[in-house]
């Protein structure tokens, strides 16, 4: 699914966040995006995902115009969103999670599919949300979002608060949605996954993206990555 | 009448009080658990449904004009509980407050369209032949027509329960609980959710109304006396749970109809008093969720 951006506009009540941002993403793409703490990357996630209104600027899908729409309509045009935070509904268990997911897709990620990625999953089919570890529960929303079917995935810091041999298992889950070809919109402060499972990078400054290059290229740029992300030599 | 067919016939009538104020109280907790909604013209819907029973059945309901007034309640419930939607959807994301002035407003004008339309005398109706004795068993005797409350609304309280707990429009209802926005991000439309969520509290309060018709009697304020337990029900079992008012609901029937019996000059007390005691222990209820869905 193709994403353009153009000039967009968004922030909480009287305070803008985003200032008039572009940003072009080509279907079956993998894009990470990153920035200092406050620069405006799930703001533009949210907003993205239709949980935020827009107050200026377009949003186009495949050419398609959606600024403005609900998070429940784009969801059915092929947007998912994992969320900061995970958020998972906690008396729910994991099964009816990718049950509801399922019921309005399903298709190419049936729950046997998301099962197969996170084998750890199928073994708490039965158990809530709630009562699953960190881990399990990013799994969950990760695999909860591929069962919708989408053509557009918007990651929200996947890795935040995971054991490092957790987030191996999602790096491998990021790595397979990449394979399947959907289009990827990847923020992560972990910048050895952000950069391992994505092709390019753009970086965000006071709600604008100000530099955009292969990851590759950027990876072996430290002199722009300490200046835009603050990473040390 | 020895002491344990006096205490027998309390605890039953506190098991038929407490499966009424369950049915009524279930639509409440949804709604304000599931949109975040205070809707306190919910006492007006029971009163309605309890006027229907009247107005369609007379002072001496009839198989069929019970199944008429049936038919009636769940309409009227329906058709309330998708206004009461439409109503307070602009006030969605704004606080209790205003929710519960734009409710209470509602439940004002209920009231007096009510009293407008009925009167304000006290209209009682009586069950159907069959119903209207009593049952005799082992010596005890109880009115037919509460025993047949106790079978009926335990059925409908099963019938909530199951639903919520066990079906994927329960999984979907609790997941709205849980977090309505991730609800809308998987493609169901909130609006749906919404709508559905207050026709089905609206019904369940109608019918309630309907039920207790016979047992409480269609009167100005029987709203207020409703709205005011279903919300000590609601807040005590927590808030977004059908556990906890179920469980909460058993209680204050008992805590009311035992209360009554053996403290009668007591009993509102004894239920604020059993309601403060709760929340001093529990101060977010029986069974409200704390962070990361431990109970």
């Amino acid at each position: 699914m193709n994403l353009v951006v153009r000039e967009l506009s968004a922030g909480y009540g009287q305070g803008q966040v985003l200032h008039g941002l572009d940003l072009d993403l080509s279907a079956g793409r993998a894009l990470a995006l990153l920035g200092r703490n406050g620069v405006g990357k799930t703001t533009l996630v949210s907003t993205l995902a239709g949980l935020l209104r827009p107050t200026g600027g377009r949003v186009l899908l495949d050419g398609r115009d959606v600024t403005g729409w609900r998070a429940d309509r784009l969801a059915r045009a092929g947007v998912a969103l994992v969320p900061q935070g995970r958020r998972v509904w906690p008396t729910l268990t994991v099964h009816e999670h990718l049950a509801l997911a399922t019921r309005h897709g399903g298709r190419t990620w049936p729950t046997g599919r998301v099962y197969e990625l996170f084998p750890r999953l199928a073994q708490r089919r039965r158990h809530l949300a709630g009562q699953l570890s960190g881990g399990e529960q990013q799994m969950l929303v990760i695999g909860r979002a591929l069962a919708t079917d989408p053509r557009l995935v918007l990651m929200d810091e996947p890795s935040e608060g995971l054991a490092p041999i957790v987030v191996d298992e999602v790096a491998e889950a990021l790595r397979a949605v990449v394979r399947d070809g959907l289009t990827l919109l990847l923020v992560e402060h972990d910048l050895h996954l952000a950069l391992g499972v994505t092709e390019e990078a753009a970086v965000m400054v006071r709600g604008r993206i100000v530099h955009r290059r292969p990851t590759p290229d950027l990876r072996g740029d430290l002199p722009t990555m300490q200046r835009l992300l603050g990473v040390a030599a | 009448m020895p002491t344990a067919q006096i205490a027998l016939t309390a605890m039953v009538n506190g098991l038929a009080i407490g499966l009424l104020l369950f049915i009524t109280a279930a639509g409440l907790s949804l709604i304000f658990g599931m949109m975040d909604v205070l809707n306190l013209a919910h006492g007006a819907l029971f009163l309605t449904g309890a006027y229907l029973a009247w107005w369609i059945g007379g002072e001496q309901q009839t198989w069929p004009s019970l199944g008429r007034a049936v038919v009636a309640v769940v309409v009227f419930g329906a058709a309330a509980g998708g206004l009461l939607s439409l109503l307070t959807a602009p006030l969605s994301r704004r606080s209790h407050l205003e929710q519960a002035l734009l409710t209470l407003g509602i439940a004002l004008v209920a009231a007096d369209v009510l009293s407008a339309l009925f009167g304000d005398d006290v209209r009682a109706t009586e069950p159907p032949a069959g119903l209207a004795g009593t049952v005799t068993v082992a010596g005890w005797s109880y009115p037919s027509y509460r025993l047949a409350l106790v079978g009926v609304a335990a059925l409908l309280a099963a019938a909530v329960y199951w639903t919520v707990e066990r079906t994927s429009l329960g999984a979907l209802f609790r997941a709205t609980v849980g977090d309505r926005d991730m609800v809308a991000a998987v493609g169901v439309d909130p609006r749906l959710v919404r709508g559905g969520v207050f026709v089905l509290g609206s019904v369940l309060a109608t019918l309630a109304g309907l039920l207790g018709a016979p047992i409480y009697h269609a009167r100005p304020g029987l709203d207020t006396t409703i709205l005011v337990l279903a919300l000590v029900v609601v807040v005590v079992g927590g808030l977004g749970s059908i556990r906890g008012p179920l469980i909460a609901a058993l209680l204050f029937g008992q805590v009311e109809s035992v209360g009554r019996a053996v403290l009668p000059g007591l009993a509102s007390f004894l239920l604020f008093g059993t309601l403060a005691a709760v929340l001093v222990v529990r101060p977010r209820g029986l069974f409200t969720l704390a962070p990361g869905g431990r109970r």
